[in-house]
């Protein structure tokens, strides 16, 4: 029982609060702009690395870097939205997609060609762990784990109880309507990208701090992200965020030895639960545990 | 001359695999407005199909994988498609009933699932160490000749899946799928099951991507998990399906032959770098074709070849 706790639980509550915050970041852009952003993965990354420079430069503890890190995460979405997304906003959604797919692609190789192909972490010295009873719980997972509260609730707070908050959940639930009674949507869909950017940013130096830094950090979690999304409700970032936590605890429950001693699903197959939940939401529950948009 | 030609050769034969993969992904996105995102994990299904069959029996005591049956490539080559046509199948079941955007998310998770396979399933794949031994077709006639032979098969594959997609394009099932594509609730209303036409669309694309895996691995002799790099497998097919003009086959064709000169040649070029600077010329080439490929979707979205007007 405490080995469970502390070997599958609470890791499992950790990597789910991290696709939590990448999910909700998804949602958020789907909810507003209507297509499926693929460069999101590739934003954590570069969070994530703007934060190893901050360490490196500054000095400080990778949790003080998490500003340094939303700070230049948030201009390169905006610069992305300016000059590919933008134009083609009138476009299908499925340009816009593909587009998305090609600013990941020069997001990645610009990290390839910065901080090289090489894994680095944020050199912390070895921290002893927690104990809260008889359970046991890393520290940086504690960290973790109230940093990711704290942000879904200042996310909360901006989405329901500020006038921009209104206008981005009055632009997801119907664009024409919200363009004609006066909603800026220049400037709402500029605070959607800062705010999906800024979580971006979060979930990747979180990520990076409880692995390790490389140029796939982020899109090796792009499909949990969008299948938490999905599974959430797309477009609903609260759903999102619910399904992210699911799917962490699934992942890493997949390895506990339900059955017998050996683990119930190898592993190295933990990608495959995010897959696999994509795909039994898609036949069963297409619309998510919360109903989104269609 | 005789190394120089056999380059061109290799280039060709690289090409032709190339502007296989493009006419699939053509039938997908092209013209029926499927977006497949895990081209990579059709290839893989192809090409280890095709390698585990052919393989040598010989090898099957020393080597780490399965299969080993020593079948010649003419059984082998047509079932790799249909390896690539059978994984399309469920998961275009699944994904396709919904919105076009859940494709792409799924099939994103094919190409990085199958990745973990390869990788992991030692017994079949051999795991890092691969499949080597991969008979070539037609190597028996001696070098240099085999090999212009084995690009003249793979040429006339790449006519015959144009030959077919152009039949496609033009047969009343290709006129379903572009009225889908452009109009979904239209073709309802006089009578088409879109969620039908789309899933055969998306299995036969799905099927020339794994032929392509075939003759990739019996190009290379050998197949293993380095030999599947997402950027080359899938992302290169985008963009050269998008420069040549999604929906026209020609378009596919042009744009694969005319991208993959450009790769080969930066290759080349980057390759005359010393150590350090050319691995750096390979990750501004990513840029630059991330960049290429934003800079065709503002200002040349049809392509270099249009879609012709249907008939």
């Amino acid at each position: 029982m405490i080995e469970f706790v502390t070997f599958y639980l609470i890791p499992g509550l950790v990597l789910g609060s991290i696709y939590a915050l990448a999910a909700a970041g998804v949602s958020l852009v789907y909810g507003v702009m209507r297509f499926a952003h693929f460069a999101h993965g590739d934003l954590m990354t570069w969070g994530a690395y703007a934060a190893l420079v901050a360490v490196g430069v500054l000095g400080v503890s990778p949790w003080l870097a998490i500003p340094v890190a939303v700070l230049a995460t948030i201009p390169v979405a905006l610069a992305a939205d300016r000059a590919f997304y933008a134009p083609l906003r009138r476009s299908a959604p499925a340009v816009l997609l593909i587009s998305s797919f090609g600013v990941a692609l020069m997001i990645r190789a610009l990290v390839y060609l910065i901080w090289g192909p090489t894994p680095e972490s944020y050199a912390r010295g070895f921290t002893p762990p927690l104990f809260l009873g008889e359970i046991r719980i890393q520290q940086r997972h504690l960290f973790i784990l109230g940093g990711a509260l704290a942000a879904a609730l200042a996310v909360h707070l901006l989405l329901s109880h500020s006038r921009a908050g209104r206008a981005m959940r009055a632009m997801a639930d119907d664009p024409d309507l919200a363009r004609v009674t006066g909603v800026p949507v220049a400037g709402v869909i500029r605070l959607t990208w800062a705010v999906s950017a800024g979580l971006a940013a979060i979930a990747g130096v979180f990520l990076a701090i409880d692995t390790e830094l490389t140029p796939l950090l982020g899109f090796n979690v792009l499909l949990a992200a969008f299948a938490a999304a999905i599974l959430g409700g797309i477009g609903r970032p609260w759903g999102a965020a619910l399904g992210g936590l699911i799917l962490g605890l699934a992942e890493e429950l997949s390895s506990y030895p339900w059955i017998g001693t050996a683990p119930l699903l190898d592993p190295s197959y933990k990608t495959a639960v995010a897959f696999a939940v994509l795909i039994l939401v898609l036949i069963f529950r297409p619309q998510g545990l919360f109903k989104g948009m269609g | 001359m005789e190394a120089a030609l056999l380059y061109l050769a290799t280039m060709l034969t690289l090409a032709g695999v190339y502007a296989c993969l493009a006419l699939g992904l053509n039938l997908q996105w092209g013209l029926t407005g499927l977006m497949n995102f895990g081209g990579l994990g059709f290839l893989a299904v192809g090409a280890y199909t095709a390698a585990l069959l052919t393989a040598p029996e010989s090898a099957q005591q020393s080597a780490a994988h399965g299969g080993g049956f020593g079948w010649p490539w003419w059984v082998a080559w047509p079932l790799a498609a249909l390896a690539g046509a059978l994984l399309a199948l469920p998961v275009g079941a699944a994904a396709l009933r919904l919105r076009a955007d859940y494709l792409a998310i799924a099939t994103i998770g094919i190409g990085e699932i199958l990745r973990l396979v390869v990788r992991n399933e030692d017994w079949l794949t051999g795991g890092p160490l691969g499949v080597p031994g991969i008979p070539r077709p037609l190597e028996s006639l001696g070098e240099p000749a085999g090999q212009f032979a084995f690009l003249a098969l793979v040429l006339l594959v790449a006519a015959g899946l144009y030959a077919m997609a152009e039949a496609t394009a033009r047969s009343p099932f290709g006129r379903t799928l572009r009225a889908i594509r452009e109009d979904e609730e239209a073709a309802k209303a006089v009578g088409k099951n879109p969620g039908a036409f789309r899933l055969a669309a998306f299995v036969l694309g799905a099927g020339c991507m794994g032929l392509a895996g075939a003759m990739l691995a019996g190009f290379f002799k050998f197949m293993g998990p380095d030999a599947l790099d997402p950027v080359t497998a899938t992302f290169l097919v985008w963009v050269m399906l998008i420069a040549g003009g999604s929906g026209n086959n020609r378009g596919a064709i042009l744009g694969a032959v005319a991208v993959w000169a450009i790769w080969a040649a930066s290759d080349f070029l980057a390759a005359q770098l010393p150590g350090e600077a050319a691995t750096r010329a390979a990750y501004v080439r990513l840029f630059l074709i991330g960049l290429a490929l934003q800079l065709i979707l503002l200002h040349r979205p049809q392509g270099l070849l249009g879609e012709r007007p249907g008939r």
